[in-house]
């Protein structure tokens, strides 16, 4: 099993609603943010072209922060989800400094946080808040090794790019372009 | 004139001595019924809702758990208006209910000291002052000079109560400042309007086009999951903007259009699918009434005549026009929305009609289909008398062709003037924050200054609670039933609101406060029901269904009765003079107006000013939500967008906060952050609408970004039907606030 989420950037209206059903969901403190949404614009008034696009956790298949972590407490489940222990996690820092994507925050009361995929809605067989909600339905979430799978099918049809592939961290999230 | 009614800020009140009470789960549902359907896993609840963050009412579930939290709410499966997935602003909603600024107890206007100041009171106290003032100024002038100005669902049992008072002037922003000219010139044309939700057919269109209305920013929830169903199924998306709005990135074709143009636009493209015979014969011939003029009205408006004044190339105009006829009868060119722009606006969205009648999709599939709601009907009530006079009177001779009630015309007709022949000394505002949603505030402030009583309905501290005599805090939709949602859609449906939790503080739903209020005035036989239940209930009966059933529902759907399209070939008489689609309207001819669109070139900026164009954003309605903490980490304030050449010109740099002052002089009250982008024209600048609120009570939204509201003090009035034009007014930058900062 291996999830992924693949992130339709020709639909996305960045309107972020996936941010605020995550917040809810997640019990995330105001100031902070498990994900967020990017807006691109290149060229000149008026040749302009913009993409916009939510973006989390990667949940890297080489993930820089579960080796850099001193305590264990970043580590990897099952279908690949990279997972911090609150309870493990002395705050450090190190994995924050080594995520090439910030999907990282410290959180106020001393750990460090960030994107589970929701985990804790995934092995009940339902989808992660953000995709859920997401009006436009840009975002799809499964397991990629099931080529029955949304994410599955949209990989092998459209046309995709992960971010900063050149950090080598193998990253999960695709974004459909 | 003096300033009678000063502003007074609501501040440290509410908070001693009165009960607060604990959002207790389902604490008044609890004492209807509670079924096993609204129990979910884990001890969670589940209440049936439909948003009230904005207009398009999207039903869905309020989530609770064991104490009674809000945890999520959520949208309905069943519900055409979601689809099952709320927009940011409703998934957020919850901030309105937790939100501690909130109105917590009614307030009396007196006077201590010399100086005017709110007390906090009882409903009692403060129910039996609006009652005996509203008697004693219906005595002295009539109660036909009571006005309800109302935005949102508790204005149905205000407007109950008004009516039975003896008043019809009754209004909602949201026509003359809103969407009241494509509804005249639908109307007009088709003998229809466009209603809410628009009755566009988006989910299977294969070409939209959008005139400056930026669907994926005002996230009109079906509309925008619908636009987003389209381009996955390869609909193109045609845009016109000078803004490089989201849709316009979504676009296969983005018309950059100088602003105030959009007219010219139109009228090549009518020229084009006319000259080049791509309009719909058969449609046409059949349905339609005043071709030939038509004809020749637009045969020298060709893409090199719009070319010259819009600044789009000619080829552009008519590669766009062969994409829709390409595409017809699946083609919408959207009506948009808020469309009080330039003053002329009724006859541009004549256009749009009248574009669209030659496309053949009024009636199609993927173009307009047609509405169908439930037919429910109110509680028995006596019949309301008939009113003497109404705002129209202030009018004589005009706005024949408005079909509602104009708010800026209420607010014209309270302020005294020989020629007007009926004055307002009496305002109920219900959840409308006039300050900001009527253009032109000093002429607000004007006319509430010659009332003898304004009451404000509200949840939170707007501005317009400031110039109050009474404050009414109603409680959020969280906490209240409210009216069966009835709107037309596809398939006819209903949704009910059902309070999650027990109104917070000292707020009461609109409707007890109505019902209260006719107790007093003598009009209880208007509001005969005991509880809001038996009456919801006995409503829902009508229809075969109950409220029982609507508590584990939320939505239910009905069986259309006619069809979704016209038939092939199918006779049909519109409701217009003619019984035919006009598009030579002989409604305008009768009215003395241009029967078929006319350009009129509109002023442009003055040098060194820009045309203010305001919007929205995805996470915020207005100012409803500016204060919501979910909201306000999204978006806490409002940029003005700036285009990089005129930022180099004035020497400014991304996230600098200047001051906008405007062709008036008028300078805004607070600084606000510059945003340099690609994304909007050079001649002009970009502002989310909703922000710069001046109360401090507002405790997130005070002093956040500027408003663009107090810097439309030039109003184009549409003669057609009286819509505010606001597209018309100029600012420049200001690096300094205002010399004599008037604080009102
Ligand atoms: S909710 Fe969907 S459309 Fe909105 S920003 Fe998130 S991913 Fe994009
Ligand atoms: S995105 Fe960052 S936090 Fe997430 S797995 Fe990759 S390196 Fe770790
Ligand atoms: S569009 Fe959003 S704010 Fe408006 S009613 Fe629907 S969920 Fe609520």
């Amino acid at each position: 099993m291996r999830y992924a989420m693949a992130v339709d950037t020709k639909k996305c209206v960045g309107c972020s609603d996936c941010v605020v059903a995550c917040q809810a969901e997640n019990n995330v403190p105001h100031g902070y943010a498990r994900e967020w949404v990017v807006e691109l614009v290149e060229g000149s008034y008026p040749n302009l072209e913009m993409e916009l696009r939510s973006e989390r956790c990667n949940h890297c298949d080489n993930a820089p922060c579960v080796r850099c972590c001193p305590t264990g407490a970043s580590h990897i489940v099952e279908g690949g989800i990279v997972l911090v222990e609150h309870n493990k996690c002395i705050g450090c820092g190190a994995c924050i400094t080594s995520c090439p994507y910030d999907a990282r925050y410290s959180h106020p009361e001393g750990y460090v946080d960030k994107c589970t995929f929701c985990e804790h809605l995934v092995k009940e067989g339902e989808d992660p808040a953000c995709v859920a909600v997401c009006p436009t339905k840009c975002l799809y979430f499964g397991d990629l090794d099931d080529p029955r799978s949304e994410v599955s099918k949209v990989i092998k049809n459209r046309k995709y790019k992960t971010l900063i592939p050149e950090a080598g961290t193998d990253p999960q999230i695709f974004f459909l372009t | 004139m003096a300033n009678r009614r000063e502003f007074i800020k609501i501040a440290g009140l509410g908070l001693g001595g009165l009960v607060m009470s604990n959002p207790a789960i389902n604490a008044f549902t609890n004492t209807f019924l509670q079924d096993e359907s609204s129990l979910l896993t884990g001890g969670m609840t589940r209440t049936p809702t439909y948003c009230e963050v904005c207009f398009w009412k999207c039903a869905g579930w309020v989530s609770q758990d064991k104490e009674g939290k809000i945890k999520q709410i959520t949208g309905n499966q069943e519900d055409q208006h979601s689809n099952g997935r709320f927009c940011p602003r409703g998934t957020a909603g919850a901030g309105m209910y937790y939100d501690e600024d909130r109105l917590k107890t009614p307030l009396i206007r007196t006077e201590e000291r010399g100086k005017q100041v709110f007390r906090e009171a009882s409903w009692d106290e403060a129910l039996d002052y609006v009652a005996d003032k509203m008697k004693s100024i219906g005595e002295k002038y009539g109660n036909e000079c009571t006005a309800l100005l109302t935005h949102g669902s508790g204005g149905k049992y205000f407007g109950n109560l008004i009516r039975a008072f003896g008043s019809d002037s009754i209004a909602a922003p949201s026509y003359a400042q809103c969407r009241g000219p494509r509804e005249v010139a639908f109307h007009m044309t088709f003998g229809e309007g466009v209603q809410s939700p628009e009755r566009t057919d988006i989910r299977d269109t294969r070409c939209l086009v959008l005139i400056g209305s930026h669907l994926g920013e005002n996230m009109h929830n079906g509309q925008v999951q619908e636009m987003s169903d389209a381009i996955d199924k390869g609909a193109s998306v045609i845009t016109v903007d000078p803004r490089y709005s989201t849709a316009a990135s979504k676009s296969k074709y983005w018309l950059p259009i100088k602003p105030s143009t959009d007219l010219a636009l139109l009228l090549a493209w009518i020229n084009v699918i006319i000259s080049e015979g791509w309009y719909d014969r058969d449609y046409v011939e059949k349905y339609t009434y005043g071709f030939d003029y038509l004809k020749e009205h637009v045969k020298n408006m060709t893409p090199e005549w719009a070319y010259g004044i819009t600044t789009l190339k000619p080829e552009i105009i008519r590669e766009s026009a062969r994409e829709m006829a390409d595409s017809a009868p699946s083609v919408i060119v959207h009506p948009g929305r808020h469309v009080t722009w330039y003053g002329d606006d009724t006859q541009r969205e004549r256009a749009i009609a009248i574009l669209n009648a030659l496309l053949g999709s009024w009636g199609r599939r993927g173009g307009f289909y047609v509405p169908e709601s439930v037919d429910i009907p109110s509680w028995p009530h006596p019949p309301y008398p008939e009113p003497k006079k109404n705002w129209k009177d202030a009018y004589p001779g005009k706005y024949n062709l408005a079909y509602e009630t104009i708010a800026s015309g209420i607010c014209d007709a309270t302020i005294p003037s020989l020629s007007k022949a009926c004055n307002f000394k009496t305002w109920i505002v219900n959840g409308t924050n006039l300050l900001k949603t009527l253009p032109d505030q000093q002429k607000t402030i004007d006319a509430i200054n010659e009332l003898e009583l304004l009451v404000v309905v509200d949840t939170m501290p707007m501005e317009i609670t400031g110039y109050a005599d009474v404050v009414l805090p109603e409680c959020t939709y969280l906490e209240r039933y409210d009216t069966i949602r009835n709107s037309p859609h596809r398939e006819p449906a209903i949704a009910v609101r059902m309070p999650a939790a027990k109104p917070k503080y000292d707020s009461k739903p609109a409707y007890w406060m109505a019902k209260e209020l006719a107790k007093r005035l003598g009009l209880e036989e208007y509001f005969s029901w005991n509880n809001i239940e038996e009456m919801l209930d006995w409503q829902l009966k009508q229809v075969g269904s109950s409220l029982e059933e609507m508590k584990s529902k939320g939505v239910k759907t009905f069986k259309r009765s006619y069809p979704l399209y016209f038939l092939e070939g199918e006779d049909f008489e519109f409701y217009t003079n003619t019984g035919k689609i006009e598009l030579y309207s002989t409604a305008m001819a009768q009215e003395g107006f241009d029967p078929l669109p006319v350009y009129t070139a509109h002023e442009e900026p003055p040098r060194g000013y820009y045309r203010l164009i305001y919007g929205r954003a995805p996470s915020h309605t207005f100012s409803r939500t500016s204060n919501n903490i979910n909201l306000t980490d999204i978006m806490e304030e409002n940029s003005v967008w700036v285009n990089p050449r005129v930022a180099k010109l004035w020497g400014l740099k991304n996230r600098q906060e200047v001051y906008l002052e405007n062709q008036d002089g008028i300078v805004s009250k607070f600084p606000i952050k510059v945003r340099i982008t690609e994304r909007i024209r050079w001649d002009s600048v970009f502002m989310v609408h909703g922000f710069g609120h001046d109360n401090k009570k507002l405790s997130r939204a005070y002093g956040k970004g500027a408003s663009d509201a107090e810097l439309i003090t030039k109003v184009h009035t549409d003669p057609v039907m009286g819509g505010t034009g606001m597209r018309g007014n100029f600012v420049k930058f200001r690096f300094e606030p205002a010399k004599n900062e008037k604080v009102s």
